[in-house]
C-alpha cells in the first residue's frame, strides 16, 4: 500500500516536472541545458552574454575569430543597457541557470561579484599570455585569495572635450595645449574658467558643461579611495574627496554653469547636436558617442584637452563561468578578445581605450588621431592620462548605485534649486536605504 | 455529456448486479467530479501563477534578501512593513500615486462620458469614429509613453516650441512635480478616453428611446434629458469604469518609468517627484536589489487594493440604495 501510494506520488511528481521543464523550454527557447554552450557535430559552441557596445560583435572581431577557428561556434546576446543585463545577470546566478559560458562584467559590479559571487566563475590567473594587462586593472577583479574572475577590456582615462567655436566666442583661446593649461592640475581651475565663459558668452542657450554629476564623477573617481575603504566600509560621509566633488559640482550646479543635462539621457544627445553645451568631460570611450550623436555637421569644431586630473570612468571585464561545458575552449576565446592586438583593433574602430601595458606602448595606440576631433592626438593624450590614474582603486559593492543617487541629489540642486544641504541630506538617506 | 441524466430511483428493478453497482458509481462520479475537472485548469493556472506567487512573495517580503544572494534570506519578521510605514518614499510615492490618480481619472471620465453622448448622436461615419476612439487603446504603453516624453522634452520638445510662440518660458516638465505629473496624467488620459467612451456609449445604446421621448414630451431640454435619463441609465457602467480606472491608478507604472527616462524613470525624478508604488516597488527590487522590501511594497499594494475594492462595495451599497 505504501509503496503504491509512493509510485503513485512519484509519477504525479514526475509528470508535473516533465510539464514543468516543457514549460521552462518552450518559455526559454532551449536554454535550460546549461549555458547553451556545448559540443555539438564536432563544433564547438559559445555563447557569450554582452551588454551596451563592447564591439566585439560590432567590429566582426567574434567573425574573424570563427573564420580562424572553423570548428567554433559563438552565439551572442547583447543587452542594450547595462542595468538591466546586470539585474538579469544576477537572477542566473542565484537561479543557477540561464548563465552564459562567456559573461561580461562592468566595473561597477565588478567588486560585488568578486564579493558574493567569485566560486560561479572559472580562475582565469593562470591563462596563458595574460600578463599584459594594467597591474591595476586585473586587481579589481581579484579576490582576496589571488583568484581572478575576468580578463580586461577597456578602461576610461579622462580628457575633457570641448568646443572650439564656442570658445572662442567667449574669448578664450582655442588651442588644445593651452585650453589644458588654463585648468591644469585642479577642477576647481575648470569651474573658473567656466565662469569666466559665462561672463563673456553672449548666446544665453549655451552653457559651459553638460552636466553636474559629470564632473562629480570626474573628481571622485581620481582618488584611490572613493565611496569605500579598503575594509569595505562606506566613507562617503566623510571623505574629503567625495566632499569637494559635491562642493564643486554643486557650485558648478547654483552658478548656471551646467546646461542641466543628464548624459546618456534622451536630453543629452538633441544638446549635443544643437551645442547647447562648450564642454563636457569625455572618458575615451565617450569619443564614438559625441562623434555619432554631435554628427556631421559639428565635425572639427570639437576638441580634446587633458583633463585637470586624472581618473578612470568605466571599464569592464570578461569572465569565464563555472557552469559552462565549454571552459578551456571560453578561456581560450576570451584571451584573444583581450589580448593587445584586438585591443588595439577596437580602439581605433571604437576608441575604446586599451586595458593591456603592451596595447598601450603600441604606436597604433600611441599615434592615433581623430579626425572629428580637429585631428586630435587621442592616442596620446589618452595614454597619459592612463598613466596617471591611481594604481590601486578601492571598489565597493555598490558604487554604482551609489553614483547614480549622487548624481540624482545633484539634480535636485540643478534642476529643482533644492539647496546643496538638504540634497546632501536626501542623498544620504537614499544611499542608506540603498546599500541597507 | 452525460452529466444531465437523472440517477436511476433508489430501489429500482434492475438487480444489484456488482457490474451495475460499478457503473452507478462511475456515473455519480461523472456527475460530482466532472464539473471540477472542468473548471480545474483554470484553478490549476490560477495557483501556479496567481496564488503560489502571492504567498511566496509574502515569505519573502518577511525576509531581508537581495537579488544577488537569493538563497540567503534571514528572517525579519514584519521589519520591513513597519519599515515601509515609517519610510518617507512610501507615503509619498502613495500620494503621487493618488494625485496622479486623480488628475488622470476625473478628466478622463467626464472626457469620455462627452464623447459617448456625441458618437450616441446618429452622425455620418459613425463607425469610424467609434474605430478612432478605441485607437489610443490599442497603443502600446511604450509607444504612447515615449512620444509623449519627446513631446515632452525641455530644450527641443514640441508642446515648449508651442508655448513659446504664446511667451510662455520653456517649461521643465520633468522636473517640476505638478508639470511632470500633468504630462503623465496626459498619457494615461490619451490611451483610456477613448475605451471608456466605448463602455459608456455601450450602455448608453441599451437605454430604451421611449425614455427620451416622454422626457422631450415633458418639455425636458437636451443637457436636461442628459443628466435626468442618460447618467441614471448608465450609473453601473459608471461605477465599473470608476472600479477599473482606480486599480489602473494604482498599479500606475509604465507611463511614469517612461517619462524618466533612464535611472529618473526609476525613482520617479531627482526628488521622487512623480514616483508611484508601481515606481517604489521597481527602484527597491530592481535598483537596490533589495527583495525583501520590494516583495513588502508589492504586498501593501495588494493591500491597498483590497481596501479600495471593500469602500467601493460599501459605496455601491450606498448609491443603490438611494436609488
Amino acid at each position: 500500500m505504501g509503496t503504491a501510494r509512493r509510485t503513485l506520488r512519484n509519477r504525479i511528481i514526475a509528470t508535473v516536472a516533465a510539464a514543468a521543464a516543457l514549460g521552462l523550454v518552450a518559455g526559454c527557447g532551449g536554454s535550460s541545458s546549461g549555458t547553451g554552450g556545448g559540443k555539438k557535430d564536432g563544433k564547438t559552441v559559445i555563447t557569450m552574454g554582452l551588454f551596451g557596445v563592447m564591439g566585439f560583435k560590432e567590429t566582426g572581431l567574434l567573425e574573424r575569430y570563427m573564420k580562424e577557428h572553423p570548428d567554433v561556434q559563438i552565439k551572442t546576446d547583447v543587452a542594450g543597457d547595462e542595468q538591466t543585463y546586470y539585474t538579469a545577470l544576477q537572477t542566473h546566478l542565484a537561479a543557477g541557470s540561464g548563465l552564459k559560458d562567456i559573461q561580461g562584467i562592468e566595473i561597477g559590479r565588478a567588486k560585488e561579484l568578486v564579493d558574493t559571487q567569485a566560486d560561479k566563475f572559472v580562475d582565469l590567473a593562470k591563462v596563458p599570455g595574460t600578463d599584459h594587462f594594467l597591474p591595476w586593472k586585473q586587481g579589481q577583479v581579484t579576490t582576496g585569495d589571488g583568484k581572478v574572475i575576468g580578463l580586461g577590456t577597456d578602461i576610461g582615462p579622462l580628457a575633457v572635450c570641448y568646443r572650439k567655436d564656442l570658445f572662442k566666442a567667449a574669448g578664450l583661446p582655442t588651442d588644445r595645449d593651452e585650453v589644458g593649461k588654463l585648468w591644469a592640475g585642479d577642477w576647481k581651475k575648470y569651474v573658473d574658467v567656466g565662469k569666466d565663459f559665462k561672463a563673456h558668452n553672449k548666446d544665453p542657450k549655451v552653457a559651459y558643461v553638460d552636466s553636474a554629476s559629470a564632473l562629480f564623477n570626474a573628481m571622485v573617481y581620481g582618488n584611490p579611495e572613493q565611496f569605500y575603504n579598503e575594509k569595505g566600509d562606506l566613507i562617503y560621509k566623510t571623505s574629503p574627496a567625495v566632499r569637494a566633488a559635491w562642493n564643486l559640482s554643486t557650485q558648478a550646479a547654483t552658478t548656471g554653469l551646467t546646461a542641466k543635462l543628464r548624459q546618456f539621457q534622451p536630453g543629452w544627445d538633441p544638446g549635443l547636436a544643437n551645442s547647447t553645451f562648450a564642454t563636457t568631460v569625455c572618458p575615451a570611450w565617450m569619443l564614438a558617442h559625441i562623434t555619432e550623436k554631435a554628427g556631421p555637421a559639428n565635425s572639427g569644431k570639437w576638441d580634446v584637452a587633458k583633463a585637470p586630473r586624472n581618473a578612470n570612468w568605466g571599464g569592464s571585464f570578461l569572465g569565464v563561468t563555472e557552469a559552462s561545458p565549454v571552459k578551456e575552449e571560453a578561456k581560450k576565446l576570451v584571451a584573444w578578445l583581450t589580448a593587445p592586438a584586438q585591443q588595439e583593433f577596437l580602439f581605433k574602430k571604437l576608441g575604446n581605450f586599451p586595458s593591456s601595458q603592451k596595447a598601450l606602448a603600441s604606436p597604433a595606440v600611441q599615434d592615433a588621431t581623430s579626425d572629428y576631433f580637429s585631428g586630435a592626438p587621442i592616442g596620446r593624450i589618452f595614454s597619459e592620462a592612463a598613466r596617471q590614474i591611481p594604481d590601486h582603486q578601492v571598489l565597493g559593492r555598490k558604487d554604482g548605485t551609489i553614483k547614480d543617487i549622487f548624481g540624482q541629489g545633484l539634480q535636485q540642486v540643478e534642476s529643482q534649486h533644492t539647496a546643496p544641504d538638504k540634497a546632501w541630506a536626501d542623498t544620504d538617506e537614499r544611499i542608506q536605504k540603498a546599500v541597507g | 455529456m452525460a452529466t444531465s441524466t437523472p440517477l436511476p430511483p433508489p430501489g429500482a428493478t434492475a438487480p444489484p448486479g456488482r457490474r451495475a453497482r460499478r457503473s452507478t458509481l462511475l456515473h455519480r462520479l461523472d456527475l460530482r467530479a466532472a464539473p471540477y475537472a472542468f473548471i480545474a485548469p483554470f484553478f490549476v493556472v490560477f495557483a501556479a501563477f496567481s496564488f503560489y506567487p502571492l504567498i511566496y512573495t509574502c515569505w519573502i517580503s518577511l525576509h531581508h534578501v537581495e537579488l544577488s544572494t537569493l538563497n540567503l534570506m534571514e528572517w525579519v519578521g514584519f521589519d520591513n512593513y513597519t519599515a515601509l510605514w515609517n519610510d518617507d518614499r512610501f507615503w509619498n510615492a502613495l500620494r503621487n500615486t493618488f494625485t496622479i490618480g486623480v488628475i488622470s481619472t476625473v478628466p478622463q471620465l467626464l472626457m469620455a462620458l462627452g464623447l459617448a453622448h456625441l458618437l450616441n448622436y446618429r452622425l455620418r461615419g459613425s463607425a469610424f469614429f467609434r474605430v478612432a476612439a478605441l485607437t489610443p487603446y490599442a497603443t502600446s504603453v511604450g509607444a504612447a509613453a515615449l512620444v509623449f516624453t519627446m513631446l515632452f522634452e525641455r530644450d527641443f520638445g514640441m508642446i515648449n516650441w508651442f508655448l513659446s510662440l504664446f511667451g510662455v518660458d520653456h517649461i521643465d516638465w520633468e522636473s517640476n512635480k505638478w508639470a511632470a505629473q500633468s504630462a503623465i496624467s496626459s498619457i494615461v488620459i490619451w490611451r483610456w478616453t477613448g475605451y471608456n467612451a466605448l463602455l459608456y456609449l455601450a450602455a448608453m445604446q441599451a437605454i430604451p428611446l421611449e425614455r427620451y421621448e416622454a422626457a422631450a414630451i415633458d418639455g425636458a431640454s437636451r443637457w436636461q434629458q442628459f443628466l435626468k435619463v442618460t447618467i441614471p441609465g448608465i450609473r453601473s457602467t459608471i461605477v465599473f469604469t470608476i472600479v477599473l480606472s482606480t486599480i489602473g491608478a494604482t498599479q500606475l507604472f509604465g507611463e511614469p518609468l517612461i517619462f524618466g527616462q533612464g535611472p529618473n524613470g526609476i525613482t520617479g525624478g531627482a526628488d521622487n517627484q512623480y514616483q508611484t508604488l508601481g515606481l517604489l516597488l521597481y527602484e527597491e527590487g530592481w535598483k537596490n536589489y533589495q527583495m525583501g522590501r520590494a516583495a513588502t511594497v508589492a504586498w501593501a499594494m495588494f493591500l491597498l487594493l483590497i481596501l479600495l475594492f471593500l469602500v467601493q462595495r460599501v459605496l455601491r451599497r450606498l448609491l443603490s440604495r438611494t436609488s
